[in-house]
């Protein structure tokens, strides 16, 4: 049995939220489209599914970052050349995730614009509401995400012990949670608005 | 549950504090990481709570037994919404709605669950701290946010809304155009209760967080207290139940501000205007909410659950009975809890099978009760009962619960909630089980956790005469409800001074008196606080004889609760009753030789 590690158990129970709260959301657009007859089905932006691919690469990367990091205990007996080397291996692919993070922010931004432009609203349909709520809300998680990976990059910086690597451990369950989160609201998306 | 303990020797020793200690006077009383501090923060939230929420249904009931006079003062405090005193129907709508809201959420939430939960819980595991101090912070002040922005809706122009605790679309929905206090008053009760919900997750991801992960050595699952264990649960209940809740209420304040149709109805005229909405559902935000709000009525009773089951058998001199089956009926009633929702909606047009669907469950959700209730009153047969003010309401809880518990029979089945849904039996009925039954929690812990929170005794005879006087004005207050309702007196009229409710006046009168006379035995209370705080005498560290970590510290426990020390644990917290060099306990720190020279009593 592993020993307690309340950052990722934390994480765990959050994300048991963040679950409930979409099932809710979901739940609420599959009885609101029940109450409407005519359901307006909206043409998803392509760079929706880009975006998928950019947040999905992220969590890769992420990864990438993790292994070079790797635990406190793997680096003894190593050589500071080596260290370093690593270091500015994890840091690298620790930038691409931050970049790509930002990435799939923009791109949803540019989503937004393009349904704007296509007269589609917050307002002007149930399906569009849908949309945008789902979408913002994702957004907004994401967001929190992309601050809780500055937060681990900075422990990192102060301090590479077994606090920090649990940090970013717990993040790094956050952010792959995201990506995955994104995953089912497009098919939700694709299927349903 | 050897693995457990085997894992928990592996452990790295002696983990630094999660926080230093407090260094200046903002750090310890106001901004504290602390969660002794915290879960205080809490318990004087949820104080001034039950103050206002209190007094706002004095004006309520005086105004039910006296509909024609106005009500003394009033007229002063609030000139804009009661001139001269009078209350208007929508006034008293008004009234109803912060007094439920108020109620439901800053009090039966915030002091049952996160005070006590947040001094208790981390003492009683044997923890320095919760697992995310800043978090707990966070949660405080978030809910204190909350309680704020819901105050101020008394002090915009139209007043606070009127659409009772529950807020139904699409009167909550469509904006001042539904009645006074629909308007920005409405707004801000949706933001409120959206703060609310995120204070309430981070103090729940906090709670389960350090049940799992903080424990002591040798604290096993099996090991933990009860109250633990009921926070535990709750905890888990909040998490689901507040994450519903909060898209709730971000779709309700879209409806509101944005122009969505989430909620509203297509052609739906509201004073003579026809709404720009379209085809929304208004039973959609009955079940996002009942989906929260039944569950709410088991974040408020739970923890009383724990609390009367860690007092009794330190009260009773005698182990706990069946506590693997207590444990077992609170997980059951966390879980069926979720399935009964609807049994508040039989009125809204279900068809009988899905009320049929909604009814089973909650007649089944009794059993795990009764059991509960049997095996305190099986705790409590044949003990040698020390009578003080804490044990006195626990055997209060037991009879307010079970008399609570007993009309909730009736109102389970639809073809009976058709006819007493609205009206004041159900007033009585949620009163007992949930209001009451938690406050009766409430009072309970503060008696028997007062020594260790301040290091003072409270007054006993002070406390013995604020039970008396409460289980008095309890029955008297709510006992007759049930009647009322049976007469067909319907709940959230303001008055019924002309109609065929006419005869129930001296009724109305009757429970006026009793709810005035029950607030005013509170003074008693509130006395007794004060005074103990200040003058009371000084506590030794187990003033009952307790056996759970909390008590095995200084009262109060120092910043990091146990001085430095790391509490190994060998005994469950059922140890009473039991031949030892204390006398007839054996604390859960006691090494394990303790155990092998006593004899079950």
């Amino acid at each position: 049995m592993a020993p307690p590690n309340p950052a990722r158990t934390g994480v765990w129970v959050g994300i048991g939220a963040v679950i409930m709260s979409f099932a809710a959301y979901t739940s609420a657009m599959i009885v609101r489209q029940g109450t409407t007859p005519e359901w307006h089905h909206i043409a998803l932006p392509p760079i929706l599914y880009w975006n998928a691919l950019v947040l999905v690469a992220s969590s890769v990367t992420l990864e990438l970052a993790r292994q070079r990091i790797g635990g406190p205990f793997d680096r003894l007996g190593r050589t500071p050349a080596v260290q370093a080397a690593k270091s500015r291996e994890w840091q690298f692919w620790y930038r691409i995730t931050l970049v790509l993070s930002v990435g799939f922010l923009v791109g949803q931004f540019f989503a937004w614009r393009r349904l704007a432009s296509e007269g589609v609203y917050l307002a002007s349909s149930p399906s569009g509401s849908f949309f945008y709520v789902l979408t913002a809300l994702h957004a907004l998680h994401v967001l929190g995400g992309i601050g809780a990976l500055l937060y681990a990059l900075r422990c990192l910086h102060a301090d590479d012990g077994p606090r920090s690597v649990n940090v970013l451990g717990a993040v790094a369950v956050y952010w792959h949670f995201m990506a995955a989160l994104w995953v089912y609201l497009l098919v939700i998306l694709a299927l349903w608005i | 549950m050897d693995n457990v303990s085997a894992s928990i020797t592996e452990l790295p020793p002696a983990a630094p504090h999660q926080h230093a200690a407090p260094d200046s006077f903002i750090r310890n009383y106001v901004f504290s990481l602390d969660h002794k501090v915290i879960g205080k923060q809490y318990l004087g939230l949820g104080l001034l709570a039950v103050c206002t929420g209190m007094f706002l249904s004095w004006i309520m009931r005086y105004h039910l037994a006296f509909p024609d006079k106005p009500v003394p003062l009033i007229g002063l405090i609030a000139p804009t919404f009661a001139a001269g005193g009078v209350i208007t129907p929508e006034f008293y709508l008004q009234l109803m709605t912060m007094h439920g809201t108020i109620m439901v959420f800053f009090v039966l939430t915030t002091a049952p669950f996160a005070g006590f939960g947040n001094f208790v819980l981390p003492l009683q595991v044997g923890a320095e701290d919760m697992a995310f101090p800043r978090f707990n912070m966070m949660s405080f002040w978030v809910t204190f946010v909350a309680f704020a922005v819901l105050v101020a809706a008394f002090f915009v122009p139209d007043g606070p809304p009127l659409s009772g605790w529950t807020a139904y679309a699409p009167l909550s929905a469509v904006g001042k155009s539904s009645g006074p206090g629909e308007g920005l008053g409405q707004s801000l009760w949706v933001v409120s209760i959206a703060i609310f919900c995120i204070g309430q997750l981070l103090g729940s991801l906090n709670f389960i967080a350090t049940t799992l992960d903080l424990r002591a050595k040798g604290m096993t699952l099996a090991r933990m207290p009860y109250s633990t264990w009921a926070w535990f649960i709750t905890s888990i209940i909040g998490l689901i139940a507040f994450s519903v809740l909060l898209p709730a209420c971000v779709l309700l304040l879209l409806d509101r501000v944005a122009g969505t149709s989430f909620f509203i109805p297509a052609g739906l005229v509201v004073s003579d205007a026809l709404q720009p909405h379209s085809g929304g559902s208004a039973l959609l935000w009955q079940h996002l909410f009942w989906f929260f709000g039944h569950p709410e009525v088991y974040i408020a009773i739970v923890p009383g659950f724990g609390i009367i089951s860690t007092i009794l058998p330190a009260v009773c001199r005698k182990p706990h009975l069946g506590p693997r089956v207590l444990i077992a009926c609170q997980l059951a009633i966390a879980g069926l809890s979720y399935m009964v929702w609807g049994h508040h909606m039989f009125l809204s047009g279900m068809s009988p099978m899905s009320a049929t669907l909604f009814s089973v469950p909650t007649l089944i959700i009794t059993i795990p009760a009764a059991i509960i209730t049997l095996l305190w009153l099986g705790t409590i047969y044949g003990s040698k009962l020390r009578v003080n003010t804490a044990a006195l309401f626990c055997l209060g809880f037991v009879s307010v619960f079970v008399t609570g518990g007993l009309s909730g029979f009736f109102l389970s089945q639809p073809s009976i909630d058709t006819y007493l849904h609205g009206t004041y039996f159900v007033v009585g009925h949620f009163h007992f089980v949930m209001g009451v039954a938690a406050m009766f929690g409430i009072f309970a812990g503060t008696y028997f956790w007062f020594p260790k929170m301040f290091g003072r005794m409270m007054n006993e005879t002070l406390g013995k005469w604020h039970f008396a006087l409460t289980f008095l004005g309890v029955y008297a207050t709510f006992m007759p409800m049930h009647w009322l309702g049976l007469e067909g007196n319907v709940r959230r009229y303001s008055s019924f001074p002309s109609d065929y409710m006419h005869g129930s006046l001296a009724l109305h009168r009757f429970i006026t008196a009793a709810a005035l006379f029950l607030g005013a035995a509170q003074l008693i209370f509130l006395v007794n606080l004060l005074w103990s705080r200040l003058r009371g005498p000084a506590a030794p560290d187990n003033p009952w004889d307790a056996t759970s970590l909390e008590w095995s510290t200084t009262s109060p426990p120092p910043f990091d609760n146990f001085a430095g020390v790391h509490p190994v644990i060998s005994h469950g917290p059922n140890e009473y009753g039991v031949a030892s060099a204390r006398g007839d306990y054996i604390m859960q720190t006691d090494p394990p030789s303790a155990a092998a020279s006593s004899a079950v009593a």
